[in-house]
């Protein structure tokens, strides 16, 4: 009996807490674009691009 | 041009991809312009170029930016307006930019701050495709920083009027999605809590049925302060101006739901209904974040203003500045330049100049203006930038006031809404009849239940299904026409396309293409060399008639050379090929006896002797001879501002007894819907131009017909889209049903309500028939319309 009022309170609290996390994703935008994120992590860092890109745009020409 | 396989000797530019007319070369690549070129010369001095390997040929082709284009947007009251933070040593801003299509587009907007040192950083929204920029003031200007995006050929398209309504929108968007989050977590977990009661539970339990009890309390809170906060203020603002609409039975509803729940649970003489409560609330907010969705994808707020250039160079003290098109003056100086809007009613100064009116009259052949001549408000220049003195403050131009007209006003309110606001009324009424009425039979016959069966009475009153069936169904309809082509302004127009009876047609880009014009040559056929010398001979030319004529004739592999060109302005054209003299242009200057229109035709002779002419005639659309027959009766007429050089035509389309109007001003048509309408007909105008925006706003449904819903469209009820002219009739059709289906809806709507309301009266209603008839009346209504809506439209063929 005890342990079920226990086992309640432990899994509103984890609810609350995703509902937390929801809603803050919700506020700082993190729905707004959900395309632009997952391309913009792949770009490669400068330094990086600059030794792939003659060879790279070349087989494109 | 575009349909024809590239020629494998052709090449295509390194950077957008176009096919070469005139092949540049930079560092073993090729360019189709110098545009191009230079873009590709920017990224390889920045060390950009890996641009070109994410996508192949990603760039956009450039337009010839000119250096003052966006200066405008330094003017304080401009600047204010489109900037979304500004300090002394930041700045934040957002651009719409169409342009942006595919990796390559974010990787460099985002890389903005290599190119420009004064941009700090720059962020895509890809759907949205707007790109967020943060740049420092005092090292670039933000009219710098919207010419570097144009010069790059990402565009941005600034419109002060949609900027600010973007940004509210996508809050109240927000705020909607975490109120439905909210009650979504809330009717979940008092589900979880509510099953051991529904299950039976007992008596060693009880202790735990109350604790499950008080937290339903707790999680219902939320929702009813929260979640349910915009119902009770539109509750509040209709009881404020004396008027009983939807939101006020639902108001109702749900303070009695949870007003009786907590009383029950508090005095323990009960369970209560907050499953039901949180449930209800949580599927109302669905069906408003649906309609907002389906509003959303569909929305288009394009009326004059976001049409008209925002600015226009002016001279004052001997230096050009930008001024906001409603601050100009009689007698202002000001400069137009190719491809500008004239903003008002001015006379030209000097030179001369190419005017397209097409947005003024639909007529698509530019008229040409000389030193002293009056050139009107919305026509477009084509050619070299020109000075004009504005005779008329816009605001009173013609073209404004037709747009001023009466018609432009027409309410927006939505006849839809009223319905259902005029049943929500008559439905309240009646509840709270048969509350009373209830109320004092349990008085009589057992006191001690009365407050509980009036309270139930009320609760079921909530219209929940009534309020979902409209947006679900014009909702679903507005869908199925957005996957066609036709974009309706709101839903409440898919009513008043149901009752039209009276169908009139624009003739110029509705009945026929705007912009694929039908060339051929008549005359004796020309041999390939011969079509290859007129191709060259054109292509020397600016007139827009030559444009046409060189587009038409496929280019050859080997240019003839031509000698001895000469352009007559107003004549035709003239040069020598392999010997032979040819001579393209007016009947007058070939030597041809004039039997035609001269506008539309363009002779052809050869060492003096006429071989034939191009004879350019706009094409038919398909499909329109089987859905007139199918409109049947309802066509009444054709409208056109055109001369009657086509009357033949349109009579073989539409038959003999139609009447047809030819030279008719914007002003002629809406007199004509006006007298169409005095005459008890409600009209359906489809048209396109500026010239029937009048017709299109007085007219109950106006339809403008367009071929590119991203250029121009003017005010009107609905675009659309050229390709599906031939399937009105079934939109119409579309119509009709969508009303049938809605007013089915509220049966089933009313059937729900009245068993609820029979059980509510009869003491029967247990928390278990809350919870399963109110949720299943609202996903029924939902589920009815929508797969009622997607199964007319596939039997439609749709």
């Amino acid at each position: 009996m005890g342990i079920i009022v226990l086992l309640i309170g432990i899994s509103i609290t984890i609810a609350l807490v995703f509902l937390g996390i929801f809603l803050w994703n919700m506020r700082s935008g993190q729905y707004e674009d959900t395309y632009t994120p997952s391309v913009r992590m792949l770009f490669d860092d400068k330094t990086k691009s600059k030794k792939n890109e003659p060879a790279r745009a070349d087989q494109k020409v | 041009m575009e349909l024809e396989v590239p020629l494998k000797t052709e090449t295509a530019c390194f950077h957008c991809g176009n096919t070469c007319e005139e092949t540049l070369w930079l560092d073993d690549k090729t360019f189709c312009c110098f545009g191009c070129k230079t873009v590709y010369e920017i990224l390889h001095a920045n060390d950009l170029c890996e641009y070109y390997a994410l996508d192949q040929n990603a760039g956009i082709q450039v337009k010839d930016v000119s250096e003052d284009a966006y200066a405008y947007l330094d003017k304080p009251e401009i600047r204010r307006k489109l900037v979304a933070f500004d300090v002394d040593d930041f700045v934040r801003v957002k651009f719409y930019v169409p342009a942006i299509h595919c990796v390559s587009c974010i990787w460099l907007l985002e890389n903005l701050q290599k190119l420009n040192p004064g941009v700090l950083k720059s962020e895509v929204n890809f759907a949205r495709k707007t790109v967020e920029i943060d740049f420092t003031p005092s090292r670039v200007k933000l009219s710098e920083v919207a010419r570097l995006l144009a010069s790059l050929g990402y565009e941005p398209k600034i419109n002060l009027a949609n900027e600010v309504s973007a940004t509210t929108s996508a809050t109240i968007d927000r705020s909607l999605l975490i109120k439905l989050a909210v009650a979504g977590f809330c009717f979940g977990n008092v589900m979880l809590f509510s099953f051991p009661e529904y299950l039976g539970l007992d008596h060693n339990d009880y202790a735990l049925q109350r604790i499950f009890s008080f937290l339903n309390i707790a999680l219902s809170i939320p929702v009813l302060i929260y979640s349910g906060y915009d119902y009770f203020l539109a509750c509040y603002r209709s009881l404020r101006e004396r008027q009983i609409n939807i939101d006020v039975p639902i108001a109702v509803g749900l303070i009695a739901l949870f007003a009786r729940s907590t009383w029950d649970i508090v005095t323990a003489t009960g369970p209560g209904y907050l499953d039901s409560f949180t449930g209800l609330v949580f599927f109302l907010l669905i069906g408003r974040w649906f309609q907002g969705k389906t509003y959303e994808s569909l929305a288009f707020d394009r009326d004059f203003k976001s049409y008209f250039p925002l600015a226009v160079q002016r001279l004052s003290d001997d230096e050009w500045t930008p001024v906001i098109i409603y601050e100009l003056a009689k007698g202002d100086h000001i400069r137009v330049r190719n491809l500008e809007i004239v903003p008002a009613d001015s006379v030209l100064i000097e030179g001369e100049a190419l005017i397209d009116y097409s947005f003024v009259t639909g007529e698509s052949k530019p008229v040409s203006a000389v030193q002293g001549d009056v050139v009107y408000a919305g026509g477009r220049l084509i050619g070299k930038p020109v000075e004009l003195v504005v005779q008329k403050k816009t605001s009173q131009s013609h073209l404004t006031s037709l747009w001023n007209n009466d018609a432009f006003q027409k309410s927006s309110e939505s006849k839809y809404r009223k319905t259902i606001d005029r049943a929500a009324r008559r439905f309240t009424w009646a509840v709270l009849g048969i509350a009373v009425l209830t109320a004092m039979y349990w008085f009589l016959a057992d006191p001690s239940r009365m407050w509980l069966v009036l309270t139930s009475v009320l609760m079921v009153a909530c219209p929940c299904a009534l309020a979902l069936s409209a947006p679900f169904t014009y909702g679903s309809m507005l869908r199925v026409f957005g996957k066609h082509h036709f974009y309706l302004k709101n839903a409440d127009i898919i009513e008043r396309l149901a009752t039209v009876d009276a169908v009139v047609f624009d003739k110029t880009g509705t009945v026929t293409h705007g912009d694929q014009p039908d060339i051929h040559f008549v005359g004796r056929p020309l041999s390939e060399n011969e079509k290859a010398v007129v191709k060259q001979l054109t292509g020397f030319s600016t007139h827009p008639l030559s444009t046409l004529i060189n587009k038409s004739i496929r280019k050859a592999d080997t240019p003839p050379g031509i000698s001895g060109f000469r352009e007559l302005p107003g004549k035709g054209l003239e040069g020598r090929s392999q010997g032979h003299h040819y001579k393209l242009g007016s009947a007058l200057f070939v030597g041809a006896s004039s039997d035609r229109e001269a506008g539309s035709v363009v002779y052809l002779s050869i060492d003096d002797v006429v071989v034939g002419y191009y004879s350019i005639s706009t094409a038919l659309r398909e499909g329109l001879k089987p859905m007139l027959a199918r409109l049947g009766k309802r066509f009444v007429a054709l409208l056109s501002g055109d001369n009657d050089s086509d009357r033949s035509r349109m009579e073989k389309l539409f038959g003999g007894g139609v009447p047809m109007f030819f030279n008719q001003s914007p002003h002629d048509k809406l007199e004509y819907i006006r007298n169409l309408q005095s005459s008890g007909k409600r009209v359906l105008m489809v048209g396109d131009g500026l010239n029937d925006s009048g017709a299109i706003k007085q007219s109950d449904v106006g339809i403008a017909v367009t071929d590119d819903t991203g250029v121009f469209t003017p005010a009107c009820d609905a675009i659309l889209h050229g390709s599906r002219v031939g399937s009105l009739d079934k939109f119409i059709a579309m119509a009709k049903i969508a009303s049938r289906i809605l007013k089915t809806g509220f049966v089933i709507s009313f059937t729900y309500n009245a068993i609820a309301l029979s059980f509510a009266v009869s003491g029967f209603l247990t928390p278990l028939v809350a919870a399963i008839l109110m949720p299943l009346s609202s996903i029924s209504v939902v589920g009815f319309t929508s797969l009622a809506v997607s199964f007319m439209a596939k039997r439609k063929n749709l």
